[in-house]
């Protein structure tokens, strides 16, 4: 279920890597857990962001959640539909409720995150 | 460490799959397929409640009247036997103990719901209060199951399995009967916005009540509701919540519950500050709140007016009836007045809000 071209983190987001470009999004688990989401902010485009550092928040009924950076770099490409339609986070969160997509300074945070085999372990365990 | 409580219908939110969190010392539902989906089906079809974690206080004897008179601010003395009376119960400075339903079986016998995180604490501070009546106090809520059906066809589907003619009881009444065939205390009571009831039930009865609800409500889609939408729900038709709207720092007269104080009946705890406060003017009102920036105003955040803090947060949502981000707001007086603008600190960054009226939903 989780796509296997994708890393993933432990706070349940993901990055995919286009070039040096990584798009951030939150897992299907994340969303899972969440619950409805009602209201997501994002930074603009042009804006920069720090590796393991919020850049945003996605809010449920209940509950706010930061998001955080996998990789830092600038903002080129900022998903305005999610800010309109929050539930795509729910409904479609490795297609059309993707978050931001930045131009990584470095790549090599990447390395330190799961692949989806591992993520699924990860998850399984949390379980516990 | 504390332990965390189960009500005798744990085992049904297991298996529907409920996420469950802790709710005041007590492991309850949240949601089972998802807050704004139950929201929706509680305002156009029923719901059903697990809300067996409420407290349930037993008051007897010669006179439990004049006790619970002294006890909360409404005034008990002219209700009917077989007539539920809300009312918060107050400390001498006027701030909150609880809120809560007094239902009245005759003068001599009250039965007092209480709001579960507040049930230990409650009942400590009405055991307290008994000294100068003649009447015994009990922490009855062990011998309770209580399931709430609430939504427009809650009468409709209740009566399939009941021999009372619900027709008959009014809001804000009750009565005894057999609800599938087991023994039951009936209210036309809820915490919704909608018509609905809460049944009473011994705790070894509840499960099954709980399963033929649902399966008699079937041809119309009655599903279990959670913690999370009853909380949008009563939060829409502006319902108070202790350790939101309602606290010891806060008076009921603040929160724009001065309907439910009766300054002109005979002593009670708290009169003399709440009259005070009533002759001077309260110095904070609660407001209704609709977002005018991007975000969601949560409970506590603080309020500001031109940079300068004026209050806060009590409750804040995504309203799914009015599709609206909403809130509720403790402010100073003079700001309390509609249309005025306020700023919402989310996070530190200010988003604009404006003062609407706070009965945000009304059942049609």
């Amino acid at each position: 279920m989780n796509p296997v071209e994708l890393s993933y983190s432990k706070d349940h987001e993901y990055a995919k890597v286009e070039g040096n470009v990584v798009e951030f999004g939150i897992t299907d688990h994340a969303q899972e857990s969440l619950g409805d989401v009602v209201f997501v902010e994002l930074p603009d485009v042009g804006a920069t962001v720090t590796a393991g550092k919020s850049y945003g928040t996605v809010e449920s009924v209940k509950a706010v959640s930061d998001i955080l950076a996998s990789v830092s770099g600038k903002v080129v490409e900022v998903n305005t539909l999610v800010l309109d339609t929050p539930e795509l986070l729910n409904s479609d969160p490795y297609g059309e409720g993707w978050l931001i997509k930045v131009e990584a300074e470095d790549l090599s945070p990447l390395k330190s995150m799961m692949t989806a085999e591992e993520y699924e372990a990860f998850l399984a365990e949390e379980e516990h | 460490m504390i332990e965390t409580k189960r009500t005798p219908l744990y085992e049904e939110h297991l298996a529907a799959k409920a996420k469950l969190i802790d709710f005041g010392g007590w492991e309850m539902p949240v949601q089972y397929v998802g807050v704004i989906d139950e929201h929706h089906a509680v305002r156009t079809k029923a719901g059903l409640f697990d809300v067996s974690h409420m407290g349930e206080v037993d008051v007897r004897g010669k006179e439990a009247l004049a006790y619970v008179q002294k006890l909360i601010t409404n005034d008990v003395s002219k209700l009917q036997d077989g007539k539920i009376l809300y009312s918060p119960m107050c400390y001498p400075n006027g701030g909150i103990v609880d809120d809560l339903l007094v239902y009245c079986y005759n003068r001599e016998h009250f039965f007092i719901v209480v709001n579960a995180s507040n049930t230990d604490k409650d009942y400590e501070w009405m055991v307290e209060q008994t000294k100068e009546y003649d009447v015994v106090v009990e922490n009855v809520s062990d011998q309770y199951a209580q399931l709430a059906l609430q939504g427009p066809l809650a009468e409709t589907i209740l009566q399939r399995i009941t021999n009372v003619n619900l027709a008959q009881i009014k809001y804000y009444g009750f009565t005894h009967g057999d609800v599938n065939g087991v023994p039951c205390l009936i209210s036309r009571t809820g915490y919704t916005g909608e018509d609905g009831f809460e049944i009473y039930v011994s705790p070894e009865l509840g499960r099954g009540l709980w399963q033929k609800i649902l399966e008699i409500g079937a041809p119309e889609g009655v599903q279990p509701i959670g913690l999370g939408a009853r909380d949008t729900l009563r939060f829409e038709a502006r319902l108070p919540l202790y350790g939101n709207e309602l606290g010891a720092e806060i008076s009921p007269l603040e929160a724009g519950l001065g309907v439910f104080v009766k300054l002109d009946k005979a002593d009670f705890i708290g009169r003399d500050a709440l009259l005070a406060q009533k002759e001077q003017g309260v110095s904070r009102k609660l407001v209704g709140l609709e977002m005018i920036g991007r975000g969601i105003a949560r409970s506590h955040y603080p309020l500001q007016k031109n940079g300068e803090e004026i209050g806060f947060v009590t409750s804040g949502s995504f309203s799914p009836t009015l599709n609206k981000n909403i809130a509720l707001g403790l402010v100073h007086s003079d700001l309390a007045v509609q249309g005025e603008i306020l700023d919402v600190m989310i996070r530190g960054k200010a988003v604009q809000a404006k003062i609407i009226p706070s009965l945000f939903y009304k059942r049609g």
